[in-house]
């Protein structure tokens, strides 16, 4: 998608990443992975290649396979590149008792990709995740750090207008706080 | 109106902010028991208030805080499980979201108990903006000196960080989270030995939910026996109930341990009914793990007594007829649900979430929602039904950890009480959208 770029944390995510290094007991550094590939995903491009794991690795004094174990186990991160604006849509329990069936389909139609997919363009992914923990105002879907909340198609169509209007910010950066102590 | 004690102050504005939170008496918890309790007394009353873990298993607070090793010159943690991933459970981002200062000063409280130096609330990946919010809270609470050295004066330490996961409802599982917390994969480890003697880092360890910790506050400021004057029996204090699904006031409500279901359900303190002058068909009462009951016997037990919002009233019956309390993930269902894809809906969860270590649960998992899949979509067989049966009968009890009998029991608990239903699916695949059709197969006491 992008030009072959040069992989280094800005030096505010390399100040945060120390931070979160510190919170950690002496030769626990390991701890920080998770926070640390947060951070990762948010400043390249919302996915983490082969190369920014080693990158990773390499910051945190781990081996490579450590990162790769760990990257592959949770389901926020990405092993392949996504679009602008990722939308992580509920597709659980009481979400799927309120309709997340219609909701899922809609976009699908909308965005013309299957979940798991990436338009064209590379505006959009569309993600189905489990329980986000806010079943008693389903159907949900997350985009970055908000949840947007009581979907209807409605609202699901007014969303769209309004994620593709912000055309061009970066996914994820708003799940790193940047004032973490 | 029942008695609220976690979220007494909800609707005060500015209750999220420290200077209001304190206004209203946060924090004395701490003063008293910095300045005037051993950490063993603290434990004590903790003990005497019967306090049970709100995570979903309901152990005694108290008696896991004995078991706490305390090796001297080793360093012990407090974990704060803000996991919340159990489906149909929203209570700890509600608590956290709108009083982020309880669960702060809860776990001052309680890490001072413990002879607790530094504690971590490991919270899910997807909360990060509550993360957000608990880090400024925290931030508050170490400028106002709650935190850090020496605190109050009295020579104790402590820090208290945020640790956020990355998605993975396993993690909730108390050995999952502490391999996760050290930088790993969520894989639960074999017990014992259990967290208290080698928990994070090998060291002793306690993990305890959200609400768990933020009840420890009034415990503390009102003693342990005026907490266990609430409710009924062994099931003391409150419980946060999160209701969900076809009801017409979905949300979180703090309730008094033993208050009748059909009250919760159809008052409008509480649920305030079902939606669209429905029916009400089934509840899964404590998460997507529990049993799920039949209108009938979630209203009153097999006996015919009324059924309460306790840990013994909802487990009344074994799992012949009853439940459990579990998270207090509250899920009504109308009369328009079908159960047999409400089944899948859960079974294909928990076949995405196995950590994959142990076979029956891994595999197990994977056979159910291929079997499910295929009776929702009309080409099952009556032996599907035997063969799910027989699938999660054998995980039950036979896995490292206790996501393989959360995976088990829904579907246990499914096909004996809805039996028909699914016989119904294989015979009539015809039928499969007319869920009224279903509604009348099953032919259960109507609510
Ligand atoms: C699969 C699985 C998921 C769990 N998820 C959670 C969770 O999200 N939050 C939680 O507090 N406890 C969860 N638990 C229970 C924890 O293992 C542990 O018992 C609990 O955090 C102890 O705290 P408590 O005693 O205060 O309830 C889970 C258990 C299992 C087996
Ligand atoms: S029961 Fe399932 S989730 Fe638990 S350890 Fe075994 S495979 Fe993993
Ligand atoms: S089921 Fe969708 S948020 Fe819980």
């Amino acid at each position: 998608m992008n030009a072959v770029k040069e992989i280094r944390f800005s030096q505010e995510s390399l100040e945060l990443i120390e931070k979160m290094i510190k919170r950690y007991p002496e030769g626990k550094h390991k701890s920080a992975l998770i926070p640390v590939l947060h951070i990762a995903q948010a400043e390249f491009d919302g996915w983490l290649s082969t190369e920014v794991m080693d990158y990773v690795a390499g910051i945190l004094k781990l081996e490579p396979i450590e990162v790769y174990e760990v990257a592959t186990f949770y389901s926020l991160f990405n092993l392949e590149p996504v679009g602008k604006c990722v939308i992580e849509v509920c597709r659980t329990s009481s979400c799927w008792l309120m309709g997340a069936e219609d909701i899922i389909r809609h976009l699908e139609k909308k965005l013309g990709i299957s979940p798991g997919g990436t338009t064209a363009d590379g505006m959009f992914t569309l993600k189905t995740v489990e329980c986000l923990g806010s079943c008693g105002t389903a159907p949900v879907m997350q985009v970055g750090a908000a949840y947007h909340e009581n979907l209807d198609l409605n609202k699901v169509d007014n969303l769209l207008d309004k994620f593709r209007s912000e055309g061009n910010r970066k996914c994820y950066t708003d799940r790193i706080t940047p004032d973490q102590k | 109106m029942g008695k609220k004690i976690l979220l007494e102050n909800d609707h005060v504005p500015g209750i999220r902010g420290y200077d209001v939170y304190r206004s209203k008496g946060g924090y004395a918890s701490v003063e008293k028991a910095l300045k005037s309790m051993t950490p063993e007394a603290v434990t004590e009353e903790v003990k005497k208030s019967g306090l049970r873990g709100r995570g979903g298993a309901g152990f005694p607070t108290g008696m896991k805080w004995g078991f706490l090793a305390k090796p001297p010159g080793v360093a012990r943690y407090l974990i704060c499980n803000a996991d919340e991933s159990e489906p149909g459970t929203f209570k700890d981002r509600y608590l956290m979201e709108r009083i982020p200062h309880l669960l702060i000063e809860g776990m001052i409280t309680s890490s001072y108990a413990l002879g607790v130096k530094t504690s971590y609330i490991y919270i899910r990946g997807e909360y990060f903006y509550i993360a957000r919010i608990l880090e400024e809270a925290i931030d508050e609470a170490y400028k106002a000196g709650w935190l850090g050295t020496n605190i109050l004066g009295t020579g104790y330490d402590l820090d208290l960080y945020v640790h956020v996961g990355a998605g993975a409802y396993i993690c909730g599982e108390e050995t999952a989270l502490l391999e996760s917390l050290e930088g790993k994969r969520g894989n639960p480890r074999i017990k014992p030995p259990f967290p208290a003697v080698e928990g994070l880092y090998g060291c002793p360890t306690v993990v305890n939910n959200v609400e768990t910790i933020a009840a420890v506050v009034s415990i503390i400021n009102q003693g342990g026996a005026a907490y266990a004057a609430i409710g009924i029996g062994k099931s003391t204090g409150t419980k946060l109930i999160s209701a969900s699904g076809h009801i017409n006031k979905p949300g979180v409500y703090e309730i008094e341990l033993g208050v009748p279901v059909e009250e919760f359900i159809y008052s409008d303190e509480y649920c305030g009914g079902i939606r669209n002058g429905k029916k009400l068909k089934a509840v899964v009462a404590g998460g997507s793990s529990v049993p799920i009951l039949p209108a009938g016997l979630i209203l009153k037990t097999a006996a015919g007594e009324p059924r309460l919002m306790t840990y013994e009233s909802l487990a009344d019956g074994g799992f012949a007829t009853g439940t459990m309390l579990g998270s207090g993930g509250f899920i009504v269902m109308d009369e328009t649900t079908s159960i047999v894809k409400n089944l899948w809906n859960f079974t294909r969860f928990y076949q995405h979430e196995s950590c994959g270590q142990c076979s029956p649960c891994r595999e197990g998992t994977l056979w159910m929602e291929k079997v499910l899949r295929r009776i929702v979509g009309g080409q099952g067989a009556l032996r599907d039904i035997d063969l799910l049966w027989d699938v999660q009968s054998n995980i039950e009890g036979k896995t490292i950890c206790p996501f393989g009998d959360a995976a088990a029991w829904p579907v246990a608990s499914a096909i004996r009480h809805f039996r028909k239903e699914f016989e119904e699916y294989v015979t009539h695949p015809e039928k499969i959208s007319d869920v009224k059709h279903y509604y009348s197969v099953n032919n259960l006491p109507v609510a």
